[in-house]
């Protein structure tokens, strides 16, 4: 396999504490040690001005295959994730059929293979059916190649099937992933309950439903021992029941989406359904919340819970509409707008929390890093580039954003995935690319 | 480009020239207050003489109700009609709509027929807003969800002013559910903005925290502000929140809420009643007191006549001559 020299860029690996301008080779797939490339590389990549760090993670996408290939595909997806700066995603189950058996998990790896963009995982279901009342075959799901699990969408209500949940897993050293929210204090609802959905008559989803199920599941990781992830947290409650338990030495983590720490309840009164996402937007002190906890380290992964759909689903009465938004290919500069130019994060703060600790959570032991023999995933982020978001210009499959038209700064510039350069703007890079 | 909701000065002093009519949160007093004058010098007319006016000869209004209704949907036809234009009623049982047609393409079909004006009742908030944004027709809100309905607070309003001369400084109690009315919404949005003082009352489930926000009193025991009100409205109660269970029973809701004889004896001597409709007779009211000398409940339907011809007329006003050149 060809050898690659990333020459001139700024190499951030949180892993290592590495900060420093210099040069990365890649050979065979794997990264070399610092320092022992040669001149001879097959492909020299000038990242002068640019940030080179190890391949973007994100552990929250939908990628709606099977089932719903209108709104996206393994394919599509994987190739807004590298436009995106993401080299991996781990695909959430709620397809139809749901990734609930190892024949579905593989599908989800083959499709993955073939269309040779950003490595997909498949997340696998934590009930049959996603239905909430049989413990689905998750040591089958993870001979299939599932790397954690979850009945995202729906959250597990039950807590006897949750508890079961976090115990057996814990056989096989995976994560339980949680959508929380108490179902029942949430039929209706559209948007976050508050004096917001009071003034547009919207029905509400109250930010307990969402403390409720975060401060029941915390326990139940406590009593069993078991891994629990709390995705897409977006209450100022939530984040302060995480911090407590982690201080307890619960196994509890969570992560937190460009849009819960960019962006309020208030824009709902447009009435645009792409204000319109499950957990929902929250107020300015659940902003802050977030914020806050991003910065000390209480939500240790960033994920962009890209959530597609058809533009004839998507524009129609707001109740009517499903929820979520597409997030892999605005990551990346909301990130920098919201947390970095304010100066909430640094650089090595949010890759770390998009490499090593998304790989951590996912069990990628051979990805997030530039350890010498770990896996050549590398993205290239330029840093300073101008741009204005517009969604016409995505390369998934959906438009549904709420970002269409905000002036940005930074995006990747490059994508190499196991070694192989699978997306760049360098002009002159577009026939090195496999198509 | 959008315009962001309660951008002007509360005290405009300009007329209401919108396109559209969404609700009466996007409008300055004196909006509201040059289309009470204009639907006053209707209503005074309409005493007078049963000739039609040619204000909107010509021009093409399509009912297009996407939820049931009887009152409000006959009283802009008439309205339209005694001002000389074409309506025609759009319902979607029968329609493409059962075909899984959006409602977004149905609008646009019926612009495409002509249409000056789409007056939309949906049950979705915010659906008029969205219609507003796709097509060329001025569109009116007559009801969209639990949002706003706003053509019912002006004809409030304008029952209130007549009775009472002025709207400022009054105390008007709006009773019952008020977390699922859009009558509530836009009479508080209306009230407000015209100075009268909003008490709204009804048990915590139908009036949760957080409405004081609104710059309104919230009040559960109706016994304990009547005596205060100038104005008592009077909302229905809808049956599905009783089977969803915010409330014990239609027994101890009228126990609570319902307007009776012994009621009326504490209130103030000239206070006023008013009542959207359609009551229901023995939960929200006696039949004596919605008959009795306190009721407004018919001069609120022969205002409402007057307020929508005043909001379809100054729609068309600054539209430019209908598309066939109507004299």
């Amino acid at each position: 396999m060809a050898t690659i020299q990333i020459s001139g860029g700024r190499i951030i690996d949180p892993s290592q504490d590495l900060d420093f301008v210099g040069d990365l080779y890649l050979g065979r797939g794997r990264v070399l040690p610092f320092g022992a490339g040669g001149d001879d590389a097959d492909l020299v990549i000038d990242a002068r001005g640019m940030i080179v760090c190890p391949g973007l993670i994100d552990v929250h996408v939908h990628l709606r295959e099977p089932g719903n290939e209108e709104d996206e595909t393994i394919a599509t997806g994987a190739r807004a994730a590298l436009a995106g700066g993401l080299t991996s995603v781990a695909c959430m189950p709620n397809t139809r059929p749901a990734i609930d058996t190892q024949a579905a998990a593989e599908f989800v790896v083959l499709q993955a293979r073939r269309a040779r963009q950003a490595n997909v995982f498949p997340v696998g279901a934590v009930s049959k059916e996603r239905k909430g009342e049989e413990l689905a075959e998750l040591g089958q799901l993870v001979a299939g190649g599932a790397v954690a699990f979850t009945d995202d969408g729906a959250p597990v209500a039950s807590a006897a099937l949750m508890r079961t949940a976090l115990e057996y897993a814990r056989m096989f050293d995976r994560v339980v992933m949680q959508h929380c929210q108490v179902p029942e204090l949430t039929i209706g609802g559209v948007m976050n309950e508050g004096f917001e959905s009071m003034r547009l008559g919207l029905g509400g989803m109250p930010a307990a439903a969402e403390d409720i199920m975060v401060a029941r599941d915390i326990r139940l990781a406590e009593i069993t021992g078991g891994r629990l992830h709390i995705q897409h947290i977006s209450t100022a409650r939530s984040v302060e029941l995480v911090r407590e338990g982690q201080r307890r030495g619960v196994k509890v983590t969570a992560e937190a989406c460009p849009h819960h720490f960019s962006l309020t309840d208030e824009s709902l009164r447009s009435f645009d359904s792409n204000f319109k996402m499950n957990p929902p937007l929250r107020t300015w002190p659940d902003v802050e919340a977030v914020i806050e906890g991003l910065k000390d380290g209480t939500i240790e992964i960033l994920s962009t819970d890209h959530a597609p759909h058809a533009r004839e689903k998507k524009m129609r009465e707001i109740d009517l509409a499903p929820f979520g938004i597409v997030g892999l290919e605005t990551l990346l500069p909301i990130t920098i707008k919201c947390l970095i130019e304010p100066g909430h994060l640094s650089w090595p703060q949010v890759i770390r929390k998009l490499t090593w600790n998304a790989a951590a959570l996912l069990n990628l032991a051979s990805k997030g890093t530039f350890r010498a023999g770990a896996d050549a995933d590398v993205t290239i982020i330029d840093p300073n580039v101008r741009w204005t978001i517009d969604p016409a210009q995505f390369h998934s499959k959906s438009h549904n954003t709420p970002f269409g038209g905000w002036e940005v700064r930074g995006r990747a510039h490059a994508a190499i995935v196991s070694g192989e350069l699978r997306f760049s703007r360098d002009p002159s890079h577009q026939s090195l690319i496999p198509t | 480009m959008r315009r962001s909701i309660g951008s002007k000065p509360a005290h405009a002093e300009t007329p209401w020239r919108d396109k559209h009519l969404l609700g009466l949160e996007d409008l300055s007093r004196g909006e509201i207050e040059s289309i009470l004058d204009r639907a006053e010098h209707h209503a005074n007319r309409s005493a007078q003489s049963r000739e039609k006016s040619q204000a909107l000869k010509g021009r093409i209004v399509f009912n297009l109700f996407f939820e049931s209704s009887t009152r409000t949907r006959t009283s802009f036809s008439l309205a339209a009609k005694r001002l000389s234009a074409d309506t025609q009623d759009f319902s979607p049982s029968g329609s493409s709509l059962s075909k899984g047609e959006s409602f977004i393409d149905t609008a646009r079909n019926l612009e495409a027929m002509g249409a000056d004006i789409l007056v939309v009742r949906h049950p979705t908030p915010g659906t008029p807003k969205l219609l507003a944004e796709h097509v060329a027709s001025a569109v009116v809100n007559a009801g969209d969800g639990a949002h706003e309905h706003p053509t019912q607070a002006l004809l409030d309003l304008l029952t209130i002013r007549r009775a009472k001369k002025t709207i400022e400084g009054l105390t008007v109690g709006l009773l019952g559910d008020i977390a699922h009315s859009r009558v509530a919404r836009s009479n508080i949005w209306g009230l407000t903005k015209l100075g009268a003082k909003v008490i709204l009352c009804g048990p915590p489930t139908l009036v949760p925290r957080g409405w004081e926000r609104l710059g309104c009193e919230v009040a559960h025991h109706l016994d304990d502000v009547l005596p205060r009100c100038d104005v008592v409205n009077v909302l229905r109660i809808q049956f599905e929140r009783q089977h969803a269970g915010l409330f014990p029973s239609i027994g101890e809701y009228s126990h609570f809420y319902m307007m009776t004889q012994e009621r009326v004896k504490r209130a103030r001597p000239d206070f006023l009643l008013l009542a959207p409709g359609p009551i229901n007779r023995g939960v929200e009211l006696t039949p004596e007191v919605a008959d009795g000398r306190h009721s407004a409940i018919l001069d609120q339907v022969s205002n409402g006549l007057a307020v929508r011809m005043a909001v379809l007329e100054m729609l068309t006003s600054h539209t430019g001559p209908a598309r066939d050149g109507g004299e």
